[in-house]
């Protein structure tokens, strides 16, 4: 059973791993994860993606410590995953800033047990590389949804996570936003080399962002194949190198890049 | 969902102009109907608009008007202030703990829809005609809509913020209070406001029957020591004027902006 973290030491690695929820008849259960492995190695970008509720964001949860997987497997930093970590943060699609603090009070807020120093010195830190400056004393509700799903990445970072986890954090953008939030969540990878585990149902937002991408199949999911995006960054979206990825994970999903196929 | 931040609300200046012109057309209107009632039908018992005033204008001379609206206030502070140190408390430990909601959650149901006032012959039973019988029924009216509401506000709470608090490596009492108590603050503030009202109402009717002052005391007497209905009227006055107060100033803690944002767009 731990064979899989010996020979190259991924950061992340997920072993054989099944989930099956509680169905509507307690001899049916929903089976929603099936045979799930693979692996991410330490500063890599991984995109999950697959059919909308094939159990990705499942996944997500499973490697974060939220759920307890039902069968399998599931280590991150060389310990068994049993709950969330500090060092590891969830960014959620449904934005997961608490509303009654401010943005430098939510960015600080994994910051508590530091130096006040040190503390206020990193909070601006992250408000600068999320473009935040001058929004400091704001309150969620004053900011717009890309500004909120910045605030929530300034705190991981500020935080000092070592590895993201974001599960569809552009989903509610809409779609001249989700471009700026994906050049600039590059730019901040590039910069901070953290391992990121990113679940996206957007199989251009994949290809545009990861190093990596984990196609998944549809419920009971399992994955189907891993693409490497070997593109240079940043990336031009009109390459035919980048059409032929994109085009390739379609094709793997079911589906033709210009228009239907099996299953939407 | 739009980029931009929320749009506030133009056109204040004409809505608040109005705020004060239409309810004040509306007192007037009242006012008159009420005189010209009492005139038509020609009682010598039931006062008019301006009997009313010069017996608010009576009891502010002796002094009264002052001392019972105080009386008043302090039993409901004492007995509202304990409700919400009790209340919020337990609310949020039976949101929060599965086993104590299941517990308790039936006791609580059971009581809540007691009325104060049915349990007045218990309270002057346990503590006489003293202060603490009023304060007794008040803490009684206001502890349950504050519990329920703390309760409810926990278990209504957004996953979202209990999983990030999680994911920070939170638990125990700093998660409650950096995260569980703030998440639900907004609903606690708005059980609060039910339970002042509902504080006031049982002032008035527990001082009719165990103390000898306050505003309910005031209605009371008034009747009973000479049938002097301006001075009833006078002491209804006071009670809707400071109930109207009260819940402006309960409805000022809902302005904050640790808590504004959990009551949607105004």
């Amino acid at each position: 059973m731990v064979n899989a973290n010996m020979d190259t030491a991924p950061i992340i690695s997920v072993n054989d791993t099944w989930m099956s929820f509680p169905g509507k008849t307690a001899s049916q259960p929903v089976h929603v994860l099936e045979r799930v492995s693979c692996e991410v190695q330490a500063g890599e970008f991984v995109c999950i993606v697959g059919p909308s509720g094939c159990g990705k964001s499942t996944l997500l949860n499973i490697i974060g410590g939220f759920l307890h997987e039902t069968r399998g497997e599931v280590t991150v930093e060389g310990a068994r995953v049993t709950g969330p970590d500090p060092g590891r943060i969830f960014v959620f699609q449904e934005n997961g800033v608490f509303p009654w603090l401010t943005v430098e009070q939510n960015i600080g807020f994994g910051l508590l047990s530091r130096p006040a120093a040190e503390r206020f010195e990193r909070v601006n830190h992250y408000i600068a590389m999320v473009g935040l400056t001058g929004f400091e004393k704001s309150y969620p509700r004053e900011l717009s949804g890309g500004m909120r799903q910045r605030v929530e990445i300034a705190r991981a970072l500020a935080a000092d996570a070592r590895v993201l986890y974001m599960d569809e954090p552009f989903g509610a953008l809409d779609f001249l936003t989700r471009l700026k939030m994906r050049a600039d969540l590059i730019r901040i990878w590039q910069a901070e080399k953290k391992t990121i585990l990113f679940v996206t149902h957007d199989i251009e937002e994949a290809v545009q962002l990861a190093d990596r991408v984990l196609v998944m199949t549809k419920r009971p999911a399992t994955v189907a194949e891993e693409v490497a995006v070997n593109l240079p960054r940043p990336r031009d979206l009109d390459s035919p190198s980048y059409l032929a990825t994109r085009d390739r994970i379609f094709t793997i999903m079911g589906m033709d890049a210009h228009g239907g196929g099996a299953g939407a | 969902m739009s980029e931009s931040p929320p749009p506030t609300l133009v056109r204040r200046g004409s809505f608040a102009a109005a705020a004060f012109v239409l309810p004040g057309i509306v007192g007037l209107v009242f006012l008159a109907g009420w005189h010209l009632a009492v005139k038509v039908s020609g009682s010598d018992i039931f006062p008019t608009p301006g009997q009313v005033w010069d017996g608010l204008g009576e009891l502010a001379r002796q002094g009264l008007l002052f001392k019972y609206i105080v009386a008043s206030l302090f039993r409901v502070s004492w007995g509202f202030g304990l409700a919400v140190l009790a209340g919020v408390p337990l609310g949020l430990v039976l949101g929060w703990f599965k086993p104590a909601f299941l517990a308790l959650n039936p006791f609580i149901q059971i009581l809540r829809p007691i009325s104060p006032i049915a349990w007045i012959p218990v309270a002057i039973l346990w503590f006489g005609v003293e202060d603490t019988a009023p304060v007794f029924l008040i803490f009684l009216a206001s502890v349950f809509p504050i519990t329920v509401s703390a309760m409810a506000a926990v278990q209504n709470m957004q996953q979202v913020y209990l999983r990030a608090a999680q994911n920070f490596g939170l638990s125990g009492i700093p998660l409650f209070r950096r995260v569980i108590l703030p998440a639900a603050l907004p609903q606690i503030i708005t059980g609060v406001r039910i339970a002042l009202g509902v504080a006031w109402l049982v002032v008035v009717a527990a001082e009719m029957i165990a103390v000898n002052s306050g505003l309910g005391y005031l209605i009371i007497d008034a009747r009973n020591a000479g049938k002097r209905y301006d001075l009833v009227v006078a002491g209804m006055v006071m009670i809707g004027l400071i109930g109207l107060l009260l819940d402006l100033l309960v409805r000022r803690l809902e302005k904050f902006d640790e808590v504004r944002w959990g009551y949607g767009q105004r």
